[in-house]
């Protein structure tokens, strides 16, 4: 195999676009997913079976079905219905995708917090709503940063799939230039440096907030 | 006033599926008085006393608090839990809050009050429980018998009509049983109401109004501590007290 280092520095600044597009289509599907998730994660909590069972019935469909295929159901299903655009499509796919999974990581966050905690509010005459948002919150969200960190690097990889729908994000990015220059294992390496400058940017602001959050000691 | 009860406990029966655990409990705490009540694991003792502020609910007879029944509606279950104070065993104290964080959110969350205020109110109690230096301390940078006075402060700070303690001491290496103890002691010796589960027979002894010595979810006998312990009529209570004592 011929690898020639020496053009990764040329090609480089073609991929910042694309860079910038990953970074978007990324933070804003986890967004998403984490006003999602920690929706979901409160309803599938609920006794009430109005909003246990939509809330699991979503965690099983998502978990269920690849990620590829829920991009390509929401670009095709809602351009057609909702005039949707591939952007848009992206984000949508990569949030709700996410929010199934942060919502176990918030659902498993808050079971973990020890009932003794939602007692002892309760028993000062706390409602359940107030000692969840000045108890137990606080706590499981805490607990839940190892985890989210986790799951943010899983999106920002699993954005690369939106290159499915014509998203011009970094892997895309680099199956067309390759096309051209023939020089696919050069431009692959450019685009994986790309992700692994934003996993390390990613690891280490996660660890930050640990450190600072003092999650050891949750 | 004097003479109606605080906790009025009337035929009381509950079951945890086909388990009976408390079977027709009948039980007073009158105004400034410290009721203790002691049992092997399992007899039902500190289900009782969370029936008392509706951590669990009961399935027949009634408990009445300051002459009101206590039922499971959710304002009267907020407005009863506000003025009985409860003590666990294993403090659950927040974490993530300071000493003063943790003795001060009941005042201002549940009583509005202040924070200042509250403030203020959570240093006396916190001075009464011997902890007044430790108020911007973390409960994880506490001793377990620091973590329970911090625990009664918190209680305290709501300025309840009574007290509920969970086995408050079970939880503590035996040098710091003592600690705890004295401040229950001279909490009682201030006139508060309380009602406790323990296995600190010589607290029950020392400072118990009445004893209630609980067995398989039936309080077996009730008698002032020196009759209880000395002079128990029935064969439980003996041979409970041999095997404790």
């Amino acid at each position: 195999m011929y690898f020639d280092i020496t053009v990764l520095p040329k090609y480089l600044p073609y991929f910042l676009p694309a860079a910038w597009m990953t970074l978007k289509v990324s933070a804003l599907g986890i967004l998403l997913g984490l006003g999602l998730g920690l929706g979901t994660a409160f309803m599938r909590l609920s006794e009430k079976r109005l909003l246990n069972l939509p809330a699991r019935a979503y965690i099983y469909f998502i978990r269920g079905t690849p990620l590829l295929l829920q991009l390509l159901f929401i670009y095709f299903g809602l351009r057609s219905l909702a005039g949707l655009d591939a952007l848009n499509s992206a984000v949508l796919a990569l949030g709700v995708h996410n929010g199934a999974y942060i919502a176990e990581i918030f659902r498993g966050a808050i079971v973990s917090i020890a009932t003794g905690q939602m007692e002892a509010a309760r028993s000062l005459g706390m409602t359940h709503s107030r000692a969840m948002i000045r108890i137990i919150l606080p706590q499981a969200l805490k607990r839940a940063v190892p985890s989210l960190g986790n799951q943010f690097i899983i999106a920002l990889k699993d954005s690369s799939l939106a290159s499915a729908i014509t998203i011009n994000e970094l892997l895309l990015k680099s199956q067309q230039l390759a096309s051209s220059n023939f020089m696919m294992m050069e431009m692959l390496t450019i685009a994986a440096l790309f992700y692994l400058f934003y996993t390390a940017i990613f690891s280490w602001f996660f660890h930050r907030l640990e450190v600072r959050l003092d999650v050891s000691n949750a | 006033m004097q003479d109606l009860p605080v906790i009025e406990i009337t035929a009381l029966n509950k079951w945890f599926g086909d388990n009976h655990v408390l079977k027709g409990i009948d039980l007073n705490v009158m105004p400034s008085d410290v009721v203790v009540v002691v049992g092997a694991s399992g007899s039902g003792k500190s289900t009782l006393l969370r029936c008392v502020n509706y951590l669990e609910s009961y399935d027949e007879g009634q408990i009445k608090v300051s002459g009101e029944l206590v039922h499971g509606g959710e304002r009267f279950i907020n407005a009863l839990r506000a003025k009985v104070g409860m003590v666990f065993q294993h403090f659950n104290l927040f974490p993530h809050m300071t000493v003063m964080g943790n003795v001060t959110e009941g005042p201002t969350q549940v009583l509005k009050m202040p924070k200042k205020q509250a403030r203020e109110v959570g240093r006396y109690y916190l001075d009464k429980v011997g902890l007044g230096e430790k108020e911007d301390a973390y409960p994880g940078t506490l001793s377990g018998g620091q973590k329970q006075r911090v625990a009664i402060a918190r209680a305290l700070a709501m300025e309840p009509d009574v007290m509920l303690f969970d086995e408050p001491t079970s939880a503590l290496d035996p040098e710091l049983v003592g600690e705890v103890l004295a401040v229950m002691k001279r909490l009682a010796e201030d006139g508060m109401t309380m009602m406790v589960v323990t296995h600190e027979m010589g607290f029950a002894r020392e400072v118990a109004d009445s004893v209630a010595f609980m067995d398989q979810g039936v309080i077996l006998e009730q008698d002032c501590p020196t009759r209880l312990f000395d002079a128990p009529r029935e064969a439980r209570t003996q041979e409970f007290l041999g095997k404790i004592l």
